[in-house]
């Protein structure tokens, strides 16, 4: 990499260990890059271990970012610079660096303790191993500690600032002004005077490091095209955070309270760390003792005349269970988020994966539909939370909206909604009529089949609902033969309705017919939109999984092979399967790490060549 | 001004589908009779209940009713209660469903205390699953699932809730119509938890195994009937007393006759001798044994929220975020 770069797009890696502060750092860079207007994705990648024993390479912490004048929709393939802490995170990291990256090593980090806790026999710095990168490497530590000597810091303390020592190189070799950060800084530890004092000094020491003659022959300089958004104000946003605004924001077009009932799991809490934060939305939030708990109490409050949401991953929202049958039988609404994660079991909490479709699907006892959809960016979290909370109110039935752990965590620059211009969410009125307030209570509208929400502290509507199979009229137990037949066949109507209010299934990218069609849902977006568009192939991402679109078993139909990629072994082809009597070609990945879009092309041109079924 | 609901008001037009002879139905007449008594309004009051014989009560009580799933009553009426506190809030459970499925619940609405009412049906036995040993069942209990008797310690409801940081707990028996009319409107006027249990007699499957005190014959004898303020007597004539012997810490029984200064007097607000009273064996203790009034999970909720629940503002408010910026 030559000295004063224009570049299209760079992927950075920051390594270090869990320690060493690395998501702040990196998340804060992701903000710098947002303000000057370059596009990008993140993708932090953090051990489950809190602090992972220190050095060693299961406790590497790592925050990937891809910037540049876009579309980026990835956090890209394979990092040009690498920002490593020590030598764990050099050996977790090498082997995913494009050739030529520029490596850029603390050489403080480079202990014989921490090579030999690394596995590395010899220094990895004087041998081959380096050969084919351009090699930097500074005393981080030191020239951080000497910065922030005037603090009279512990050198604990003092070395805690070397993240942001660190962040200020980064962000001169980016062309960055330092004010975002500093207002950060600023912010965070206002009550921490001398804390503050001395980070906002380590960001400028490694600016200026960089800037000076101490590394300005060596470290280049990078300049990134802004990007060719459509106009419009825009901010960096996380799903967590999309998510959240958007269930905020269907509360107001519902006019209804939003209670929010979670426990906490990895990587569903920073739904509940945003929603705690917005209050005043008339946004409850109540931490629950378990998983179970959260759901019934979120089913207490839309009994109650409040929208009841919970949110979970894979392994909590298999706690879950029995009580959305619950929810469906009483005819309910409540959305329930599922963030899921690498299973089975525990599986691998901070790893994303695809792999619960078949639980949202078909993983209930009884016969028991549920609409089922899915967010596809970090903004589209906002929209999907919005649909979800008004396909539960028009259809009394609990809704799924499946996100990721990457969606969760990843930031991406967000054009702002027009708020005003989201339609309003109804719900079922109570009927006028001299029935008796059993049956008022189960009168269900005919295009959607939802009931009235009825609540307690209505005058003359007392009625009684439960897990019980009920008559279809009154709601009343009923184990009659016929009745449990209509019943079952009214909750698979009712989901099978959901069909009518969506839009139907609309092109990504490409024609509408042809040969091939990649299609895609959920995080898979990014790296499958890329790869479609550098490969000149058709692409349908999918948002609602169940029911589907009306139109897409025609729209697939008019392809030759339907190639799916998703991160599980199959789930969405055997939807597709069962549902739309296909048979896609599956393309499967369960590392726990997002599809390249490399390996992607790949498929496809195996695909095209007619090598891979 | 509406007229004043009758106990008949509260009952429903559903045949009650208990076995004939169940301590249920006295229950249910005690709880509709207290609801007319305390001026409850049928639509302000919920029963929510979970799974077991007990847990069809919603369906006869012309009130709003739910029937939820096995042991999670608690945590759907902690919802319930939260999104509108205003409601008199009820939960039906059993031994097996509060304090084995559901035990998790039931201690987390205890240590909250949120306001709900919950009656507590105990009668050491599974009804509804056809009569296998329960959590309150004692060692040696002959069951279907224990034909050479059960070997599993049973729990005692009362130390379960103070131990869970329960405010309120009483005990009533299921067909003593004055106790339960008692204790049923203690529990309505308290703000917070308040935890019923009672001592219901199963006539299929664990008939009598309450006699030693409830059986008539016994009763004046084996029952010790509490009351705030007053000394603790008991016996045909009230001739018995409770005594602390402070020197072994327990409970004894003393001629109140002969040494009146040594009974007990009831304090309702010690969580210490309500802990004795619980593990009193005969006579069993009923009646509040204990109450520590307190601000409610629903009161301290609200009061924490910022603007209580209400939306005041926009999601145009929040919507940017700490930083935008614009691209022309």
């Amino acid at each position: 990499m030559n000295k004063n770069k224009d570049v299209e797009s760079i992927v950075v890696r920051l390594a270090g260990d869990s320690g060493d502060g690395i998501q702040l750092m990196g998340s804060q860079f992701a903000v710098s890059t947002a303000l000057s207007g370059v596009d990008f994705a993140t993708f932090p990648d953090y051990p489950a271990e809190i602090r992972a024993p220190v050095g060693t390479t299961f406790g590497v912490s790592a925050y990937q970012i891809n910037l540049g004048g876009g579309p980026i929709t990835t956090p890209g393939d394979a990092p040009d610079v690498l920002v490593a802490f020590n030598p764990a995170a050099l050996k977790v990291s090498l082997s995913l660096l494009k050739r030529g990256a520029l490596v850029i090593l603390n050489n403080d980090g480079f202990t014989p303790r921490n090579l030999a806790k690394a596995g590395y026999d010899s220094d990895p710095r004087e041998g081959d191993v380096l050969t084919d990168f351009q090699v930097i490497t500074a005393d981080i530590t030191h020239l951080n500690l000497e910065a922030v000597k005037e603090f009279g810091l512990s050198k604990s303390e003092g070395g805690r600032c070397k993240n942001f020592w660190a962040l200020g190189a980064l962000l001169w070799m980016f062309g960055r002004d330092l004010q975002s950060v500093e207002t950060w800084i600023k912010r965070r530890l206002a009550e921490h005077p001398t804390l503050r004092d001395a980070n906002i000094t380590a960001l400028h020491a490694g600016h200026a490091y960089g800037e000076t003659a101490e590394l300005a022959a060596a470290l280049p300089q990078i300049h990134l095209p802004e990007i060719k958004l459509e106009s419009g104000e825009y901010r960096s946003i996380t799903g967590a955070e999309a998510l959240a605004l958007g269930i905020a924001a269907a509360g107001e077009l519902a006019d209804k309270p939003i209670m929010f009932c979670s426990y906490p799991i990895t990587p569903a809490s920073p739904l509940l760390h945003r929603l705690s934060r917005l209050c005043e939305m008339g946004v409850g939030t109540f931490q629950a003792e378990d998983e179970i708990a959260a759901i019934c109490a979120a089913i207490g409050a839309s009994y109650g005349g409040m929208i009841g949401v919970t949110s979970s991953s894979g392994p909590g929202i298999a706690l879950k269970t029995e009580a959305m049958g619950l929810a469906v039988n009483a005819e309910l609404p409540l959305v329930i988020v599922n963030w899921q994660r690498g299973g089975p079991s525990t599986g691998l909490p901070t790893k994303t994966e695809q792999s619960d479709l078949y639980q949202a699907v078909y993983g209930r006892n009884g016969d028991t539909p549920i609409p089922v959809l899915a967010a596809s960016t970090a903004g589209d979290c906002f929209e999907m939370a919005i649909e979800a909370v008004r396909i539960a109110l028009r259809h009394m039935t609990p809704v799924i909206l499946l996100a990721d752990g990457y969606l969760s965590n990843a930031a991406e620059p967000w054009k702002i909604p027009d708020v005003s211009a989201l339609r309003p969410i109804k719900h079922q009125p109570v009927p006028d009529s001299d029935e008796s307030p059993e049956c008022r209570a189960f009168t269900r509208d005919a295009d959607s089949l939802g009931r009235p929400w009825v609540t307690p502290g209505m005058p003359e509507l007392m009625h009684r609902i439960g897990g019980l199979e009920k008559d279809v009229a009154t709601g009343h137990i009923s184990y009659d033969p016929a009745n449990h037949q209509a019943m079952t066949d009214l909750r698979a109507a009712k989901v099978e309705l959901v069909a009518n209010f969506i839009p139907d299934q609309q092109m990504e990218l490409g024609d509408d017919s042809g040969d091939l069609v990649i299609v895609g849902w959920g995080s898979t977006y990014g790296p499958i939109y890329q790869a479609a568009r550098a490969t000149g192939t058709s692409f349908i991402h999918l948002r609602h999984l169940h029911p589907f679109p009306k139109n897409l078993g025609a729209l697939l139909g008019r392809f030759d092979k339907v190639l799916v990629p998703e991160m599980n072994t199959g789930q969405l082809a055997t939807l597709l399967r069962d549902k739309l009597c296909l048979d896609p070609i599956s393309f499967p990945k369960v590392s726990g790490q997002p599809f390249l879009i490399s390996e992607l092309v790949e498929k496809i041109a195996a695909v095209k060549k007619g090598q891979a079924s | 001004m509406t007229e004043k609901l009758t106990a008949k008001d509260f009952a429903t037009s559903q045949e009650v589908r208990w076995c004939p002879g169940c301590g249920d139905y006295a229950v249910l007449k005690s709880v509709t009779k207290a609801l007319a008594d305390v001026g409850a309004s049928r639509e302000n009051t919920a029963f929510v209940s979970g799974i077991g014989c007990a847990a069809r009560f919603p369906y006869y009580v012309e009130t709003y009713g739910f029937h939820t799933i096995h042991g999670r009553a608690p945590a759907i009426a902690t919802g319930l209660k939260l999104a509108n506190p205003e409601l008199d809030v009820w939960v039906v459970t059993g031994d097996g469903d509060g304090l084995s499925i559901g035990g998790n619940h039931l201690m987390h609405a205890l240590r909250r205390n949120i306001g709900l009412k919950i009656l507590l049906f105990n009668n050491e036995i599974y009804g509804l699953t056809k009569g296998q040993y329960s959590p309150t069942s004692r060692i040696g209990t002959t069951s279907p699932s224990s034909p050479r008797g059960s070997v599993d310690a049973p729990i005692s409801p009362g130390q379960f809730a103070l131990g869970a940081g329960a405010k309120f707990y009483a005990r009533g028996v299921d067909t003593d119509k004055v106790g339960m009319s008692h204790v049923l409107q203690q529990a309505h006027a308290f703000e917070g938890t308040s935890l019923i249990e009672i001592f219901q007699n199963c006539i299929v499957y664990n008939e009598d195994v309450f006699a030693s005190f409830t059986d008539r014959k016994h009763a004046a004898n084996n029952q010790l009937h509490l009351k705030h303020g007053e000394p603790m007597l008991f016996g045909e004539n009230s001739d018995k007393g409770i005594y602390l012997n402070r020197d072994t810490l327990e409970l004894e029984v003393v001629d109140a006759t002969a040494s009146p200064e040594k009974v007990l007097v009831h304090d309702e607000a010690s969580a210490t001798i309500a802990r004795l009273l619980i593990d009193l064996h005969l006579p069993v203790a009923l009646g509040v044994i204990y109450r520590q009034p307190t601000v409610s999970y629903e009161a301290a909720f609200y009061a924490h929220h910022p603007s209580r629940m209400q939306r005041t503002k926009s999601i145009g408010d929040f919507i940017k975020g700490p930083s935008s910026w614009h691209v022309d």
